[in-house]
This record gives structure tokens, sequence and C-alpha cells, in this order.
């Protein structure tokens, strides 16, 4: 893999561009790997990255139903941050919010991380009352987050409407070090990385079914013949429950379809990211100009990627209020994405009762911000059996009543 | 729009009129049975990619809770059905089955 860098950029440029390589390649599949994960997002893609890059196994193969990111990784609002309230969230949610910050460097591509800081607005006393808990908890944790009052709140952000009718902001949840990333480039930058250790992508491969022997994993079955492997990881976010059906056993888990959307690009008028939990919607503004939107989660079961026009409503409702200077703009696309949502709102990285095969699954409406920790702590366990960042995110959690309650944190948006 | 018609009240109403209440036909565990019944009644689901019995309730209109027999990768709605029962009805079994042979409730029994 050749380096990007200002040198290359001028090297190419003198050559009419035609030394720039392809980011990754496209192998046909092999006999057998050491491991498979299915799934080429971003979650998928960062633990095979981390398995070669921390424990140096590179025969693995990522197989991808469709291409490479176009799921959730390219459906989110891209936001970063970490502010949870448990502390196992806290340490996998930091853990990968600090890896974001020399993301780029490390995977030598830009993934255009922009710490410009996360507010989650307090609207009602109860809300008040969390965040604040929220932030002493995070002083615990050493997660950097202040409670902040409304004049703070106008200061960092002056197009917000802080004394609306319904719902005045009454103070935030500031986390100076959240932000965003651009997030097609963080599923490229990890193809691309994981392609030059060796590793195979494999695009528009279906798998269909989970072979196993003995109660031990064997391999899998796919649209491009039959792959055997030592170890599986599936990391496949909404159709997580399709795959756990394929291996024989059932998920705490429900999908349904999350929407997003932009406007048309605007001059710069916001420059941090604000979630309003209690109305139900949050907002940030993209390099392009566009603002970016999302709200709340369809409740009933759904795989089309397909939401319903009533939330889009409300949630457009609930920002007119919070940003009366948005009323006049148009919307240019909508889009959405199957979201694997558990009880407790908090994912689940474990062993399945299938041998050697493990999940990686119910990040639910927020897994974005947790991509390279999620890989980090995903590796481990898959490599040694056993890691400090997924321990408290076993699939017998809910068995024995360790939930890691994360319905205040996550809100609406997650 | 998803619109689901109420059994009880015959209404076409749409999704705004409604409440989603999750799989339908759990078998209830409580007090005394193991831990993985419990378990299972509380949590596991099977969030099929396919046929789906949900629980609605008709929260703006009758308020009576119902069942729907609906598909999760075209959203078609099969039909729908009181709440009084412990099984989908056969009528609607055989219309799923008329266009999706091959197709079964409950594979994980």
């Amino acid at each position: 893999m050749k380096r990007y860098s200002a040198f290359a950029i001028a090297r190419e440029a003198l050559r009419h561009h035609s030394g720039w390589e392809r980011a990754w390649a496209s192998p046909e599949p092999k006999r057998k790997y050491d491991v498979i994960i299915v799934g080429a997002g971003g979650h998928g893609l960062a633990t095979a990255y981390y398995l070669g890059k921390n424990f140096g196994i590179t025969n693995v193969a990522v197989l991808e139903k469709g291409w490479l990111g176009g799921g959730n990784t390219g459906r989110n609002t891209t936001i970063i941050r970490s502010n949870y309230l448990q502390d196992a969230s806290a340490a996998i949610y930091e853990k990968s919010r600090s890896l974001y910050e020399d993301l780029s460097q490390d995977l030598n591509y830009n993934v255009m991380f922009s710490p410009r800081g996360v507010m989650m607005l307090a609207q009602t006393h109860h809300e008040v009352r969390g965040y604040q808990r929220t932030a002493h908890a995070n002083a615990l944790q050493g997660v950097a987050t202040e409670y902040i009052g409304p004049e703070r709140v106008k200061e960092l952000c002056p197009i917000i409407c802080i004394d609306g009718p319904r719902y005045p902001v009454l103070g935030a949840l500031w986390q100076p070090r959240g932000g965003t990333a651009r997030h097609d480039a963080v599923a490229w930058g990890y193809a691309r990385a994981c392609s030059a250790m060796g590793m195979d992508i494999i695009q528009k491969c279906e798998v269909t079914g989970v072979r196993s022997e003995g109660g031990k994993v064997r391999g899998v079955e796919t649209s491009k013949g039959p792959i055997e492997c030592d170890k599986l990881g599936v990391v496949v976010a909404g159709h997580s429950g399709v795959l756990a059906e394929m291996a024989g056993f059932r998920l705490p888990i429900e999908s349904v379809a999350l929407q997003a959307l932009v406007s048309e690009p605007i001059k710069p008028c916001m420059d941090v990211v604000v979630m309003a939990n209690t109305v139900h919607g949050y907002m940030s503004q993209s390099d392009k100009g566009e603002m970016v939107i999302g709200g709340g989660a369809d409740g009933y079961n759904n795989y089309t990627q397909r939401g319903s026009f009533h939330h889009i409503e409300e949630t457009v409702r609930a920002l007119i209020e919070t940003f009366p200077m948005i009323s006049r703009l148009k919307m240019l696309r909508q889009w959405g994405g199957i979201v694997d949502m558990t009880g407790d709102r908090s994912p689940i990285l474990s062993k399945t009762p299938l041998e050697g095969c493990f999940i990686n699954c119910g990040w639910g409406t927020g897994g974005f911000k947790a991509i390279p920790g999620s890989g980090w702590g995903m590796a481990q366990l898959m490599a040694t059996g056993a890691s400090p960042l997924t321990a408290e995110f076993s699939l017998d959690r809910f068995k024995e009543g360790r939930f890691i309650d994360e319905s205040v944190a996550a809100g609406v948006a997650h | 729009m998803l619109i689901l018609t109420c059994p009880y009240c015959g209404v076409d109403a749409d999704e705004t009129e409604l409440t989603p209440g999750g799989e339908a036909h759990l078998t209830r565990h409580g007090p005394g049975s193991s831990d993985d019944d419990f378990h299972d009644y509380l949590f596991a689901r099977d969030n099929p990619r396919g046929v789906h019995f949900e629980r609605w309730r008709h929260t703006y209109g009758c308020g009576k809770w119902f069942h729907a027999a609906r598909s999760t990768d075209t959203l078609e709605v099969f039909g729908t059905y009181p709440a009084q029962t412990t099984e989908p009805p056969k009528d609607i079994c055989d219309k799923i089955s008329g266009e999706r042979p091959g197709w079964s409730w409950r594979i994980f029994g």
C-alpha cells in the first residue's frame, strides 16, 4: 500500500494522477480462513483491523452482502460522544472516542474527525437532574463533560432558542471533545488498512448459512460457495437476528427502522452538535453546509430500510421549535437504516452458544461513535477469549439481571 | 404509512392512531419457572425477516389490544385478529402459506 501524504499528492499532480492505487483489493474467497467476519461495516472492519494490528491475526476474510459501508455505517448522523452514565458504557465509548482522536494518522486515511463539541439539552427538570448526575458520573469515569447553564448554551450555539414557550432550554450536558467524523471514510480507511495487511474483503457475498459440527463453528455457506473458518464474528447490526437464526440461537434483539435527513447546504451557522432528547431531534452542520438531522426510531419490527413519515414530521417540528431559523429550510433527502435494539439499550459483544462464534450487535441507534472501541474490544474477545472492554456486555447479562441501562443516555438518539 | 384494521371496531387505523406492542403469542413464564424460560419470555425474540405476528393497541380509537400478521421485509399486512388466542388463526396462516410456500411459524418453537 502506498501511503497518502502531501508528497504523494505532489507526485501524482506531476504525472496526471496515474499512480493512485485502488484503496483495497477485491479478491475471490479462499477455501479457509482463521477468522471470518460477517459484515463489512464500520464495526466489522474495525474488528478485523484490530485483530491484525493488536494480535497479528491476518488470515481474515470480511464478508459483505452488499457493498462496503453501505448499511448503518453510511446511514447514521456521524455523532461521536461518550457521555454515558454506566461505567461499562463510559469505558467502551470513551476508548472509542479517544481512538477517533488519532484515527486518521493511525489508518493513514482522513476520517475528518471534528471534535467540535456535543451538547445534550436539558429541557425538563427531570432532564436537568439526569444530566447533572451524568456529569458527576463522567467526572468519576474520567470522561471530560460538564453541566452548563442556558446562557452558555446560547453562547456556544447562537441559533438556538433557549426560551421557547413549551420546552425552554434549562441547561445542557456539554462534551467539548465530542463531535463528528466522515462516516464513509471510517469504513474506507479501515478497509484499506485491512487490505494492506493481507485480509480479504469480499463484497456481494451473502452468508446463507452457518456450518457447525459438535456445537463448534466450522464455516459459513455463502452466495460464493462454502468457506471454512476457525472463528466466526457476526457483526451485522440490524440483521443479527437473521444470522443468529442460521447459527441456531435467538437474541434479545428487535430490528426497527431509524431515519435521518439532510437539508440543502447553507452557510456555516452552527459549529456544535445539539441533541434535544425531550422533543426528539438532533442536528449538526456538515462540512458541506447541510443540516444533518435525526430523530426517533419506529416502534415496530421492520427490515425495509424505510421508516414512517410521521416520525420525520415530529422530528422536524421539534427542531423548528428549538431552532426557529430553520423553518424555511428545504430538505434535500431522507433515508432509513435498520437498527438492532436491545432491552437495556446497550450493545452485545459476546461469545454465543455456538463455540467459536462471536457476536457484536445491539448498538441500536448509536453505533457509529463506538466503531473503533467496539472493534478494539471485539478483536481482543475473539483473539484471547476475553476483554475487559466487552466483559459486561455479554449475552448472558439479560438472564443474570446485569443490565447496563442506558435508556437515559441513549434518549432518542444515541 | 402503515394502516391496520382494528378487529374490534372495524376502523382502518393508520399508525399514528396505534401503539406497537412487540411480538405476539409469547408464552408467559412467571414465578416458579426456570431461569431460561423466564429469560426467553422477557427478552428473546424471533425478530424474523419475513412474517411477523405482533401486538398493537388501538390507542386513539377503541383502546383495545389486537394482533396483526405482517411482513417485516415487504411491510405487507396479512390480516388482523382479536387478541384472545394463543396462536395465529388458520385463515391467516393459510393466506400466508398461499403467498409464501414453505413458510412456517415459530422457528424456535
